[in-house]
């Protein structure tokens, strides 16, 4: 054991910020990282041993105690509970004989939930050993829990559970007309630096991840600090539950976002980009190192590119499961090889990102636009959208629809319009941006896709009339509270309490007071959270609290106030250590004439 | 009749403590007399409450019994208060939460250093423990709080003058202790 | 002219450099706080310090002053706030003050009487944490720890030996020792270091000198936290 984490250590140069790939190594290999192999870290790193542990303790792919040798994660996604996810996962646990959250006696198996893994167009969905897994039902279920019972190596399983499609339905301006290898360099250099930002600035690109900064804006920005080492991060942590077109454009368009990525170190002079590609796509990993490979061989990447003097090269990062390194700052903590905390801003990552060099972080789909941009200009991207919204947005769709899977509109495009594309009908309402976006109803379908309107990574979750509002609410909450960092107290216990309140009304413990407190505790969250996640943590049930009340009141009862918990519930170790069962060994929920 | 103002007082998971420190606002109780009387409490023996003004509670919520008691007293004061840490947040009591109850009873009535006739006592007339010491607040719907472990007579007496005067009670800063 | 910024209708000077925080010390404004403390790097977490600057809500300990930036330190809603996040720290650990030897001198304790908060509000979650007596002259009771991460940045600041870390995540966040066996008797810690006195709470307290002082006349028994805070660490300043 000893020999293959020094052959890791060794494969990773000994290097601190590579912490999270050694992890990942060894966690593959052993199912864990034990406190032996911590000590040995710790010496041959130089970090301090408590910085592993925080770590492994932080991310949720790691783990300080052995998982089973075939790790089965099953999507959590909201996507994934309309698809049947529930069942099926109890149907899971009952054939492998193993209880959720835990490791079979054995050691052979252990199953669990996990955060949306992207593949909501496909679901019910998981991981085994981080590869994902498509369309499970109860027949490929049955398939899996004999190849683990029989031990059969992953790389005999057969290859269709592994499939993964694009699903592309409708291909815009820029899905449509992809760049060839090497096409946005070569304008590039053709034009200029600083005729190439205009157009980049002309086109009116805005970061696709949802927060819309202006992409020249930033690019500017950090060629112009004073520190000449600086870095190109493409943020592919794509993990707002409902969004997966990042994994179709590294898919099928990995060269333009590569392309787009060296693009950008040419304009702002760096030398070194990072592909931070979130844990649930491994999957694509390999494929990707040999675009990389592929690019390096055409002059594209590595050294002396084009023969224009640049020299820059890409390393791909995986995440190891962990929502809030979608955020630049944690992204960038992550990538030093540390716990996802989003940082103190400002200063912000174009002045002191990674290493506290001056840093740009942009999206899989912004630098896949701006390699387009590049060859054919600004002014064609910019006539397409709106005046503050330009161009096309790549959007996820999924859920209660015919044909859920990736599709471009322009900019301003009404929301009924694409309902009606993707064949979505008796509408309830639609999740746009993901849990952190908003939650519109039927009266709202005119509204329009656009950074004015209805802003969204790409996340679009439709919902029919089947659909309880409450169940959606209470998934997204859940899914906060277990992705909070946990470094500010508002969202740290905030997001718990939310949780905590929420459920109180949703399992029908609540009354009127209940919600009036629970709408206060959103707003605390809301304005006091040090970062986008708290800050937009409360935002499904502030959005449905506005649109369906009524949804609501319907769980409260009529009485002045009623335990969180169930009382008789908490009677029942007693009542069966002292063997009784009388009346008086019962307490109920609320006082019969209470009103 | 009378318009004084109708007390209610217990103690449920408490140490009557709170009680003893009502007790400390001396000779002032003799002023109070003029302005409220007690209904059930332990310092009258009433056993069951009437409709009241206020009620004080001491003690947090460990079993059966004491939500019982509690509901009563939601159910008849018009003011409920919090006494005492252990009201507000289960105090001392609470710090048995960690211990699941079965350790806590086995410790107490069969594997406990002296335990004779080992045996987990099953007569109905008992309250059965709840899995955790609750504040009262996570029961019912709770109108003030005072704190202190206890709170001092002259919390008492801050508190009830307010209310005999019709004023909202606050507290001023040399008065809130949590100890 | 020196530059300015104007904090609930008052205009002080600040120096390039200075966040909020710096700038209301030196000008003897008191804003509320529990993880900054002037001698470190700021952290920003616990948010208790947010305050409204021209409308937006910002951790006064890391926010740089600006010129002109108005600052509402003071009003209903913020207090509000205040409350309610010291509430939140109250229902996350396990606070029974009248079982810690830190009560009285606690300032999340002063913080709480400063806001005149009485009780907890939230339910409580009644955490399970555990208590580390390992060490011959120093006790960890991690019930009490509000993750201030001073003693961390003492550790790794003032006494250069990185004893104390953050781990975990969300609500299951947790302070570990830097030793083999996790233990604090095996760790680097010692009575001298600023790390053992710099906690805000009673999490980490020196064996053998409890209750020295009685209950009843101990700092926030006697003085209000702004009071004490100030002419701390606007000394400090000086």
């Amino acid at each position: 054991m000893q020999a293959f984490i020094q052959s890791v250590i060794d494969k990773y140069e000994a290097s601190p910020v590579r912490l999270l790939p050694i992890l990942r190594d060894i966690q593959a290999e052993y199912q864990h990282i034990s406190g032996t192999t911590v000590e040995q870290l710790t010496t041959a790193l130089n970090i301090p041993r408590t910085q592993i542990i925080s770590v492994i303790e932080f991310y949720s792919f790691l783990h300080a105690t052995p998982t089973g040798q075939y790790d089965l994660l099953i999507s959590d996604s909201i996507t994934d509970h309309m698809l049947g996810k529930q069942d099926l996962m109890a149907y899971f646990a009952s054939q492998l004989k193993v209880t959720i959250g835990e490791t079979r006696a054995d050691g052979l198996v252990s199953l669990n939930n996990t955060s949306c893994s992207g593949m909501c167009d496909q679901g019910p969905a998981g991981l085994v050993n981080g590869h994902a897994l498509t369309r499970l039902d109860r027949p490929r279920i049955d398939a899996i829990v004999a190849l683990i019972n029989q031990q059969v190596p992953l790389t005999q399983w057969p290859t269709e559970f592994f499939t993964v499609d694009d699903n592309i339905y409708l291909a815009g301006l820029l899905l449509k007309n992809p760049v060839t290898p090497g096409e946005a360099l070569k304008a590039r250099y053709q034009k200029g630096l600083a005729e190439t930002l205009k157009e980049i600035e002309m086109s009116g690109l805005r970061g696709r991840g949802g927060a819309g900064f202006k992409t020249a804006l930033k690019w500017r920005f950090c060629s112009e600090e004073a520190e000449t080492e600086r870095y190109v991060v493409c943020n592919a942590d794509e993990g707002e539950p409902g969004t997966f077109k990042d994994r179709v454009l590294l898919n099928t368009y990995a060269h333009q976002v590569f392309e787009g990525m060296t693009l950008c170190a040419s304009i702002i002079g760096a030398e070194q980009g990072f592909l931070y590609l979130r844990g649930e796509y491994l999957h694509l990993y390999n494929k990707l190192q040999n675009i990389l490979l592929e690019r390096r061989e055409a002059g594209l990447l590595g050294h002396n590119i084009l023969a224009q003097g640049l020299n820059f090269d890409i390393e791909i990062r995986l995440g190891c499961g962990a929502y809030i390194c979608g955020e630049e700052s944690a992204l960038i903590e992550s990538l030093e090889g540390k716990r996802g905390i989003p940082r103190n801003r400002p200063p912000y990552p174009v002045s002191q990102g990674f290493l506290n060099k001056p840093t740009v972080v942009n999206n899989v789909e912004t630098f896949f636009a701006a390699s387009k941009i590049a060859v054919t200009g600004g002014q064609w991207f910019a006539s397409v959208g709106t005046e503050q919204s330009q161009g096309t947005k790549i959007l996820s769709i999924s859920g209660d629809c015919n044909k859920p899977g990736i599709y471009e509109y322009p900019f301003g495009t009404p929301i009924i319009q694409v309902l009606q594309d993707c064949g979505a009908a008796d509408v309830l309402g639609i999740q746009i941006g993901g849990p952190s976006g908003t939650f519109i109803g039927q009266d709202e379908f005119q509204r329009t896709l656009a950074f004015e309107d209805l802003a969204t990574g790409g996340s679009f979750i439709i919902f029919n009339q089947t659909r309880n509002i409450l169940d959606i609410v209470k998934n997204f909450t859940h899914f906060f509270a277990h992705e909070s960092c946990g470094f500010c107290t508002p969202c740290r216990v905030g997001t718990s309490l939310l949780k905590k309140q929420l459920d109180k009304i949703v399992d029908g413990y609540g009354s009127a007071g209940d919600v009036a407190a629970l709408e206060e505790l959103c707003q605390l969250v809301k304005n006091n959270s040090h970062c986008g996640l708290g800050q937009t943590a409360a935002n499904p049930i502030l959005s449905t609290l506005q649109r369906y009340p009524e949804n609501y009141a319907q769980q409260l009862k009529d009485i002045s106030y009623e335990p969180g918990f169930d009382l008789d519930a908490s009677l029942e170790t007693a009542r069966r250590l002292a063997k009784r069962n009388d009346a008086g060994a019962h307490l109920a929920q609320v006082e019969d004439n209470q009103v | 009749m009378t318009d004084k103002l109708k007390v209610a007082t217990t103690s449920l998971a408490g140490c009557f403590g709170c009680h003893m420190s009502l007790l400390d606002i001396d000779e002032r109780m003799l002023e109070l007399a003029q302005h409220i009387e007690f209904d059930r409490s332990p310092i009258t023996d009433i056993e069951h409450c009437g409709p009241c003004d206020i009620g004080l509670i001491e003690g947090g919520v460990c079993n059966s019994e004491n939500v019982h008691v509690l509901r009563e007293f939601r159910k008849n004061c018009k003011v409920l208060v919090a006494v005492g840490a252990c009201a507000i947040n289960g105090g001392l009591p609470a710090m048995r939460n960690h211990i699941p109850l079965e350790d806590c009873l086995n410790e107490a009535y069969i594997d406990g250093l002296g335990v004779e006739n080992a045996q987990i006592p099953s007569d109905p007339e008992l309250p059965l423990l709840l899995d955790n010491v609750h504040p009262i607040h996570e029961i019912v719907k709770v109108d003030y709080y005072m704190p202190g472990c206890p709170p001092s007579g002259d919390v008492f007496w801050s508190f009830l003058t307010a209310i005999i005067a019709g004023q909202e009670p606050s507290l001023p800063y040399e008065l809130v202790h949590f100890d | 002219m020196s530059q300015t910024i104007t904090i609930d209708g008052q205009e002080i000077p600040y120096e390039e450099g200075q966040t909020i925080m710096d700038a209301a010390i030196a000008a003897n404004i008191y804003i509320p706080h529990l993880c900054h403390n002037p001698e470190y790097e700021p952290h920003g977490s616990c948010k208790l310090c947010t305050v409204k600057v021209n409308g937006r809500n910002c951790s006064a300990c890391t926010f740089p002053a600006m010129q002109g930036q108005d600052i509402i330190n003071h009003s209903d809603d913020l207090e509000h706030d205040r409350k309610r996040i010291t509430q939140m720290l109250f229902v996350e650990g396990n606070h029974f003050c009248p079982a810690c030897e830190k009560t009285g001198n606690c300032q999340l304790q002063g913080i709480a009487y400063y806001l005149d908060m009485h009780d907890n509000h939230f339910p409580h979650f009644f955490a399970n944490r555990e208590m580390d007596a390992s060490h011959p002259d120093i006790l960890i009771d991690h019930n009490r720890c509000i993750f201030c991460n001073l003693c961390v940045r003492a550790s790794q600041e003032k006494d250069h030996k990185n004893v104390f870390a953050i781990s975990g995540r969300g609500i299951n966040k947790c302070l570990i020792i830097n030793s083999k066996s996790g233990k604090l008797k095996d760790s680097e810690l010692d009575i001298n270091d600023c790390a053992a006195h710099i906690c805000p709470t009673g999490a980490i307290l020196i064996k053998r000198t409890g209750y020295q002082v009685p209950i009843g006349q101990r700092t926030y028994d006697q003085h209000k936290i702004d009071e004490i805070s100030l002419a701390k660490e606007h000394k400090h300043h000086d």
